[in-house]
């Protein structure tokens, strides 16, 4: 269990007090074509990252976490899409900031992995070419310098004989080395934040272990923050120091990894948890599953947007916050919680406990 | 059982032996070289490629291949008002109504044909190429202004405006392959363009600039790369047409007025006035004009589906 002392380390760094590496607060994205109704992608959302210190956006397919992280980068279209609140990277703002300002601070200072490592990496260059590219963009190395060094970093996320891949093309690597090349890519710089989007979706179980302890090793190592975007709650389980559960553009519950496994205060954060398969249920237990999809969220304005496929639901979820969307409020020590009716006890038999976040 | 095992054992060493010579051959099987792979199977383009590797050659060694000189007017007597020579002894192909060799003329026309098809297509490519780069890296009012004046240039017929061209131009074989390569211009940009812009928002340009490259360096270095393969494909195609189109252009008689270069479209036109007794003049060129264009028209056409996204393994 030396994956168990570490987490502790981190966790415990990241209480000290430090500036934030990143901070957003109140970040909306609107999605709005001329003469259409918009799309609120994301409302209201707001966390801070320390240096070292791990933080998961966790939420189903459409619940705004990508567009989180993609408002965060600059690298939304700016056409049709409207971003609102604020978003600083060591204090400075990064929302208004212009194109050039951003392609020095992107690559340099935040990078971030993407989800497909095959569609993400040029097809008709090599490697070396991709990894160079970097180098000489933001830290002037020319030449030779730029090949060892692109060698150096190949070979720091565990790609073997990595002369060989920088003249190889992407289509040559298997997905994890894929994976691992972009990893590289964007540690060129040493980035003060890292934002991972679903790094390990497209990836088989043992390869997303070793690119989660690449992602581990580099956090520890380097102090990097890093935003773990991901629907995979093995991945938060193993990684993440602080979670935030989103649902419908809107931060729902955010809690210490070990509070939200061991006590899910939010019914959706419940239900997150009771679809996990375990390994200690008898055979033949079927998953609970959360009912209906994504597409039956209500607007914030009505009620709680998770209201329709929520067990614990009320009446007085739809009615008694008409006119104004449900608080996040404080939940105890270090836990937010944006619920009427919570979860109260220990989850429902059948369900993951603590033993998820001892992994 | 031990037998097998060894058996299966010899297999799978063989194969970890291929799998090893494979990056050996160079490092890194590149996108040109697979599909080029692809291409050595196809039978197609096979036939394709022998066909313009063959007249190609032709066109080389002209001088070493032409029995003859092909101005020589060595059997002007033997032609009669109403009777041409048709082949004989020296001369396979008969002569035409100069007495000229029709072979050597054949041969040495390839010469013509074949770089007026090549320059003009390549002209039309590149300046194309840029008005479609232009257009798709920019977008907004650049792609606007550049995609309507490319509309305005396709909405004339080809052939009209390379006859326009041409006679703007004077009569020289420049004009020709200037007057060529304009028709070309917009298809190149337009395919170009279209496929620029279906890459633009792909992944590997989100993560070029999420890791703070250049626009410049994404549209021309990981951008342009990968649009490129329709606009390879085409300018086979083009190469075809801009061969059709120069016999075109010689048989309506604005074609090079330089006598001492024989060209097919212009023997086309000549072989006209002794169509009814001496036919043959006309067949041999048109022959080779069609033969010409169906070898470029073959490997372009395989070339399309080596390079399709959809093949690729």
């Amino acid at each position: 269990m030396t994956g168990a002392t570490a987490y502790t380390g981190s966790t415990d760094r990241s209480r000290a007090p430090q500036a934030p590496v990143l901070e957003v607060d109140e970040l909306t994205v609107r999605f709005a074509r001329r003469g259409e109704v918009g799309t609120q992608a994301v409302d209201g959302v707001s966390f801070s990252v320390a240096p070292g210190e791990t933080v998961g956006l966790v939420g189903e397919s459409g619940c705004g976490k990508s567009v989180t992280s993609l408002a965060v980068m600059g690298l939304l279209p700016q056409r049709g899409v409207q971003v609102g609140g604020s978003v600083r990277l060591d204090g400075q703002e990064l929302l208004g900031a212009g194109d050039r300002a951003l392609r020095k601070l992107r690559g340099a200072d935040m990078a971030m992995v993407f989800q497909d490592p095959l569609s993400s990496l040029n097809p008709t260059v090599t490697i070396g070419t991709q990894v160079t590219e970097v180098l000489k963009e933001h830290r002037r190395l020319t030449g030779s310098k730029a090949t060892d060094e692109a060698a150096d970093l190949l070979d720091r996320v565990g790609i073997p004989d990595p002369r060989r891949r920088l003249s190889e093309y992407p289509h040559q690597l298997s997905g994890g080395m894929r994976q691992r090349a972009l990893i590289a890519m964007a540690l060129a710089c040493s980035p003060r934040l890292l934002i991972a989007d679903e790094p390990t979706t497209a990836l088989d179980v043992t390869i997303q272990a070793q690119i989660l302890e690449v992602l581990r090793e580099l956090v520890q190592g380097s102090g990097t923050a890093l935003v773990m975007i991901t629907h995979d709650l093995g991945v938060v389980a193993g990684l993440c120091d602080r979670v935030h559960v989103m649902y419908s553009g809107k931060i729902i519950e955010t809690a210490e990894r070990r509070d939200l496994f061991a006590r899910p205060r939010h019914p959706y954060t419940g239900g997150l948890l009771a679809s996990v398969p375990r390994l200690d249920t008898p055979r033949g237990t079927p998953l609970t599953p959360i009912r209906g999809s994504m597409r039956d969220a209500i607007p914030w304005a009505e009620g709680c947007a998770f209201a329709p496929r929520c067990d614990s639901g009320r009446d007085d979820c739809l009615t008694e916050v008409a006119g104004s969307t449900v608080p996040l409020e404080s939940d105890g020590s270090g836990r937010e919680l944006r619920c009427r009716h919570p979860l109260a006890g220990p989850p429902v038999a059948g369900s993951p406990t603590t033993s998820g976040a001892d992994r | 059982m031990t037998a097998s095992l060894g058996n299966r054992r010899d297999k799978i060493d063989a194969l970890a032996a291929r799998a090893g010579q494979l990056p050996a051959d160079g490092g890194g099987v590149s996108l040109v070289r697979s599909a080029f792979r692809r291409l050595r199977r196809d039978p197609v383009a096979i036939i394709g490629a022998v066909i313009v590797v063959t007249f190609l050659l032709v066109a080389l060694f002209a001088p070493l291949l032409a029995p003859r000189d092909p101005l020589e007017q060595a059997l002007l007597s033997q032609v009669r008002q109403g009777s041409i020579p048709g082949s004989q002894d020296g001369f396979p192909l008969g002569v035409d109504q100069l007495g000229r060799d029709v072979l050597s003329r054949l041969i040495y026309g390839s010469r013509q044909s074949l770089l007026i098809g090549v320059v003009s297509t390549v002209l039309g490519a590149v300046a194309g190429m840029a008005l479609g780069v232009l257009a798709g890296a920019f977008g907004g009012w650049v792609d606007t202004v550049v995609m309507r004046f490319v509309d305005i240039l396709l909405s004339i017929p080809g052939l009209l405006m390379a006859i326009s061209i041409s006679v703007l131009l004077g009569q020289n074989q420049y004009a020709l392959m200037i007057a060529i390569a304009v028709t070309q211009v917009p298809v190149f940009a337009r395919l170009l363009r279209g496929s620029m812009l279906a890459q633009r928002d792909s992944d590997y340009a989100v993560a070029a600039k999420a890791l703070g490259v250049k626009r410049s360096k994404i549209v021309l270095g990981h951008v342009l790369p990968n649009s490129l393969s329709p606009v390879i494909v085409q300018a086979t195609l083009s190469l075809a047409t801009a061969i059709i189109e120069a016999a075109a252009l010689s048989f309506l008689g604005l074609g090079d007025p330089d006598i001492s270069r024989p060209e097919w479209g212009a023997m086309l036109s000549s072989a006209q006035s002794v169509l009814s007794f001496a036919p043959q003049l006309a067949i041999y060129p048109a022959l080779c004009i069609i033969v010409v264009a169906l070898g470029f028209t073959l490997l372009g056409e395989s070339l399309r589906e080596a390079l399709d996204p959809k093949f690729r393994r």
